[in-house]
C-alpha cells in the first residue's frame, strides 16, 4: 500500500505547503497575485462574455430610442452642472468660514470608477477584488463605495488588482454613528455568514435609544472612512451585558451581493 | 491519454476556481459558494496517480488561495489530506458506481472546508463564522456530491473523445482464408 513513490509525494507536497506557508508576507502576497494574473486572460473573456448581451442589444435599439435617451443624458448633465456649481459655492463658503474659525481646510476625495472582478471563492470571507492597482495610484485602507453606500476598504494592492474587504467581513470594522439626537457612535461589525446585507453595530451606549429605521452613517474616527457615507438604516437593536451596551443589527445601504461598479475615493 | 488526462484534470482545476470566483449564482440561490477541488480530487485520487493527485493539491490550492483571502498555500494540506487515503485504498473501492462516488465526493466536500477553516483558526485568523455556516456547509458537501459523478461522466467523454479506440479482435485470420479462386493457382 505504501510505496517509496507515495512516500516521496506525501512529503514533497507537506514541505511545499508549509514553505509557501512560512513565506514572509510581502513574498507571500507577490506569489499571490503572481498566481492570480494567470486567470488574466479568463477575466477578459469573460468580461467580453459579459458584454455580448449588452452589445447585441445595443446593435438593435432603435435610434429613436438613442435619441431619447441621449435627449434624457442631457438635461440630466445640465442639472448635475448647477448643482456642481452650487456645492463648489457652498465648499468655498465653508472653507472661508473654516479659515475664519481657524479650523484645519478639508480635503475633498476623489473618485475612481473600478470594476468588480472576482468574488471571494470561499464562503468564509467576504471580499472583492476590482481592476484597480497601484498603477492606477491605489494604496492600502482607501473607502470603496457605490452610490448607495460604503462597500468596505482596499485590504492589498497588486500592480493591476486590488483586494476589497467588504463590510460585514471580520477584517472590516467600520467606526459608526447613529443619526439620533445623541449621535451614539459605535462600530460596525461582522454579522452572519448568510446574509451580505445585514451587519452588526456594536459597542453603543447602554442608553442609546435607538429606533427602527434610524439612518447609520460612518463617524470620521479611526481616520480610514469619512465623516458622513450612508452605511444602513437600524433593523431593531437589545441591551447587552445587563445593559451595559447596547447592539443594533444594520441593514446595509449598498447591495454587496451585486456589486459590479464601485467607487474609489482617493485624497 | 495519460498526460493528457492529467493535464485535462489541472486545466479543470484552474476553470473551476475561476468558476467559484465569477459565478456568484449558487451564493446568490443558495447562500453559499460550492467548491468544486475536493470533487475533482476525488476524480483525481480514483482515477489518476499520485503525481497528478499532488500537482492537484498544490495547484489548485495555490489558485484557490490566490483569488481568496486565505492565507496563500492553506488549501494545499486539506485538498492532499482528502486525496492521498483515497489514492491508497482505491483498489477497494468501487469507483465505477456512482453512489460511490457521490458518497465519497460528499464526504470529500464536507472535510476540505472543515480542515481549511481549523487551520484558520488555528493561524489566528477569524473567518466569517456562525450557525449560517452549518448551512453553508451542507449547501457545499450536496454541491460536491453532486459534481463528483459529473466530473469522472465528463471526463469519460473526454477520453472516448481524444484517447486511442481499444483495437477490436476480430474472428478473421487472414492465414485461414479459403480461397476459392483458381486464378491465384
Amino acid at each position: 500500500m505504501f510505496k517509496q513513490k507515495n512516500y516521496i509525494a506525501l512529503g514533497t507536497v507537506a514541505l511545499a505547503a508549509v514553505l509557501i506557508l512560512s513565506l514572509p508576507s510581502s513574498a507571500a502576497s507577490r506569489l499571490k497575485l503572481a498566481l492570480g494574473s494567470l486567470f488574466l486572460p479568463l477575466f477578459g473573456l469573460a468580461g467580453a462574455t459579459q458584454q455580448l448581451p449588452s452589445d447585441l442589444a445595443d446593435s438593435v435599439l432603435p435610434r429613436r430610442e438613442l435619441l431619447r435617451e441621449i435627449d434624457n443624458l442631457r438635461r440630466e448633465n445640465t442639472q448635475l452642472q448647477a448643482e456642481k456649481l452650487q456645492a463648489n459655492a457652498i465648499a468655498m463658503e465653508n472653507d472661508q468660514l473654516r479659515s475664519l474659525v481657524g479650523w484645519e481646510k478639508q480635503q475633498p476625495w476623489k473618485m475612481r470608477l473600478a470594476h468588480v472582478v472576482t468574488r471571494d471563492p470561499a464562503n468564509w470571507w467576504r471580499t472583492i477584488e476590482i481592476d484597480l492597482g497601484s498603477r492606477d495610484g491605489m494604496t492600502a485602507n482607501l473607502p470603496v463605495m457605490t452610490t448607495d453606500g460604503l462597500v468596505g476598504r482596499i485590504a492589498s494592492v497588486g500592480y493591476t488588482r486590488s483586494e476589497v474587504v467588504l463590510v460585514g467581513d471580520p477584517k472590516c470594522k467600520v467606526s459608526a454613528m447613529v443619526d439620533d439626537p445623541g449621535h451614539d457612535i459605535g462600530v460596525l461589525s461582522a454579522s452572519g455568514p448568510l446574509d451580505s446585507s445585514l451587519a452588526d453595530l456594536t459597542y453603543l451606549p447602554g442608553t442609546a435609544a435607538l429606533k427602527s429605521g434610524q439612518q447609520v452613517i460612518t463617524s470620521g474616527i479611526g481616520g480610514v472612512f469619512p465623516k458622513g457615507i450612508p452605511l444602513g438604516q437600524i433593523v431593531d437593536s437589545r441591551q447587552v451585558d445587563f445593559g451595559l451596551y447596547t447592539e443594533a443589527r444594520v441593514k446595509l445601504s449598498a447591495n454587496l451581493g451585486s456589486l459590479e461598479v464601485v467607487c474609489v475615493l482617493t485624497p | 491519454m495519460k498526460a493528457l488526462n492529467s493535464i485535462l484534470v489541472l486545466v479543470a482545476a484552474f476553470i473551476a476556481v475561476f468558476g467559484e470566483a465569477v459565478i456568484t449564482a449558487p451564493r446568490h440561490w443558495l447562500g453559499a459558494q460550492i467548491d468544486l477541488l475536493p470533487a475533482l480530487m476525488i476524480y483525481a485520487a480514483l482515477s489518476t496517480n499520485i503525481v497528478v493527485v499532488s500537482l492537484l493539491a498544490v495547484f489548485g490550492g495555490l489558485w484557490f488561495d490566490s483569488l481568496s483571502a486565505n492565507p496563500l498555500g492553506l488549501t494545499i494540506f486539506p485538498l492532499f489530506i482528502v486525496g492521498f487515503p483515497v489514492f491508497l485504498q482505491r483498489d477497494l473501492i468501487l469507483r465505477e458506481l456512482p453512489f460511490a462516488q457521490v458518497v465519497l465526493g460528499g464526504i470529500a466536500s464536507a472535510v476540505v472546508p472543515l480542515l481549511a477553516v481549523l487551520l484558520l483558526l488555528t493561524a489566528g485568523q477569524k473567518p466569517l463564522l456562525g450557525w449560517g455556516s452549518l448551512w453553508q456547509w451542507i449547501v457545499m458537501t450536496a454541491g460536491g456530491a453532486v459534481a463528483t459523478p459529473v466530473f469522472f461522466t465528463l471526463f469519460q467523454w473526454c477520453d472516448d473523445a481524444l484517447g486511442y479506440k481499444p483495437r477490436t479482435e476480430s474472428s478473421f485470420r487472414p492465414d485461414r482464408e479459403i480461397l476459392r479462386d483458381r486464378r491465384r493457382f
